[in-house]
């Protein structure tokens, strides 16, 4: 029962830390857009934190640049668990138009597992929002 | 004595939605040292243009920056264009202009609403973004995607304006115009947004000429330099605007530049939707563009923007390199944070508006 009660409280309020891991900026601007008025997750409990201490999903967009690669993994190991990865936008997904660049690893599975593809260039934050909820109805 | 201290910052840090590290030395207080490090968005997209053609590398360029993404075609699409030799129609350089301007639009107000944000004021955030969807709007409306437009082609534009566009245009643009007007008084009047940034993040004039700052943050100190004035490029050089400066030099006055500027766009966008000219939208260009070398200067955003394109005659470009405004601007950057409060910090940062997708590449 008690399970029960914590898988319920984790699937009401995630809260998301954001990282660009060298993506071009648009994937990171609509998931801030995601948390303004016209679409407003913040209302349904989804907060945006500034540390990895406080965050459930870390919400990652770009592809993996080889500067990131060391942050990123600092990040991830940071979270307190049970922790969730999302990636956001073609180029979290599989590294799209940028990949086969010299500096570029490719998508964020390349790093740590991911939890969730959420593929467009860039990603509407309508999908953003979609692929969220999707991942917490798998909780 | 104060110890003095070195804090790093970053790369992820709150203050910033991109990468960048920083380290401050500071006694107490105060700032004495800044390093700036750079480099965790560095792609490589210069050397991938030149393994990919010409049209490929439109794609490519346009996702350098997700906030100024037409206006890195442009300038590299203005530049292929000399190097072929080819004439633009005129209504393809109307349609780019206009795509250019409210872009400036949606970048000024994301920014006004991220410096809101980090001058503790969250409710101009709100605002702000809530009417910068208008403007996203719109672009969805003409282009089919709220970024990353691909308007541009080589030889013109990819999209034409229906009338009924023209007219729903129009209508959101009054709103628009409103809301900046409604901004600008609000910068200049709220008390607390005044104290936390007059005088903030000091640049003078003459050190705005010496360290080349472009852009807002210049024209801010006093300096009037525009491109779209000084090197006419698309369809500037027929439409009537006037140079937004101001002469504080400090974080207040960038903004209310950068809002007065929102103002001067709209009317640009309003005149020349109703002004332009009637026709083709794109010419056919070969594939294979002469051997020769240009530059190519345009206005972005967040300053002057400039594209070197070297071709050897194949359908790949030699060499492809650009200046972005941020990497001009970042050297003002430990300028303007000397003897400053580290709590003002932020605003410094986000009153410059980095870009570090764009200075990064």
């Amino acid at each position: 029962m008690l399970d029960g009660l914590i898988r319920w409280a984790r699937r009401k309020s995630p809260w998301i830390l954001h990282f660009n891991t060298g993506g071009c900026n648009g994937c990171d601007i609509e998931l801030l857009d995601a948390l303004t008025p016209r679409f407003d997750v913040e209302r349904l409990g989804i907060l945006q934190k500034a540390t990895p201490r406080h965050a459930d999903v870390l919400v990652c967009a770009g592809p993996v640049t080889r500067q990131a690669r060391d942050r990123l993994l600092r990040i991830y190991e940071q979270m307190p668990e049970p922790k969730w990865v999302v990636a956001i936008g073609s180029c979290a997904c599989s590294g799209g138009v940028f990949r086969g660049c010299y500096n570029v690893l490719g998508g964020i599975d390349q790093v740590i597992p991911v939890d969730m593809y959420v593929p467009g260039c860039p990603t509407k934050p309508e999908a953003i929002i979609d692929g969220l909820v999707k991942l917490l109805e798998g909780i | 004595m104060a110890q003095r201290l070195l804090i790093p910052i970053g790369p992820q840090h709150p203050a910033l939605k991109e990468p960048l590290g920083f380290r401050f030395r500071v006694e107490g207080e105060r700032v004495l040292e800044t390093h700036i490090r750079m480099g965790y968005v560095h792609r490589g997209i210069e050397r991938a243009c030149q393994e990919r053609t010409y049209i490929q590398d439109l794609y490519l360029v346009e996702r350098i920056c997700g906030i100024c993404s037409h206006i890195h075609t442009t300038a590299f699409c203005q530049g292929v264009e000399e190097l072929l030799g080819v004439e633009v129609p005129r209504r393809a350089l109307y349609i780019r202009t206009i795509v250019c301007e409210l872009e400036r639009i949606h970048s000024h107000m994301l920014w006004l609403g991220v410096l809101g944000r980090d001058a503790g004021f969250e409710t101009l955030f709100m605002y702000t973004w809530r009417d910068r969807e208008t403007v996203l709007d719109i672009l969805e409306e003409i282009s089919g995607n709220r970024i990353n437009h691909a308007v541009n082609t080589i030889g013109g534009v990819r999209i034409d304006f229906t009338q009924a566009h023209i007219e729903s245009i129009l209508k959101r643009l009054d709103y628009l115009e409103e809301q900046a007007h409604y901004y600008l008084g609000l910068v200049t009047t709220e008390s607390t947004f005044v104290a936390r940034t007059h005088g903030v993040g000091y640049l003078s004039r003459e050190d705005g000429r010496a360290l080349c700052v472009v852009g807002p943050t210049t024209r801010a100190s006093g300096v009037d330099r525009d491109v779209r004035r000084d090197d006419p490029y698309a369809a500037y050089e027929e439409l009537p605007f006037e140079v937004v400066t101001a002469s504080e030099g400090d974080a207040l006055a960038r903004t209310v530049v950068r809002v007065k500027e929102v103002i001067e766009s709209v009317r640009m966008v309003r005149y020349a939707l109703q002004n332009s000219p009637q026709g083709e939208v794109r010419v056919k260009v070969r594939r294979r563009v002469p051997p020769g070398e240009v530059i190519s200067r345009v206005e972005a955003p967040r300053g002057e923007l400039i594209y070197y394109i070297k071709s050897d005659g194949t359908e790949r470009p030699a060499r492809v390199k650009m200046r972005t405004p941020t990497l001009a601007n970042l050297v003002a950057i430990p300028h303007m944070l000397k003897e400053a409060h580290i709590a003002d910090g932020p605003i410094v940062l986000a009153a410059i508006d980095l870009c570090i997708a764009c200075a990064d590449r």
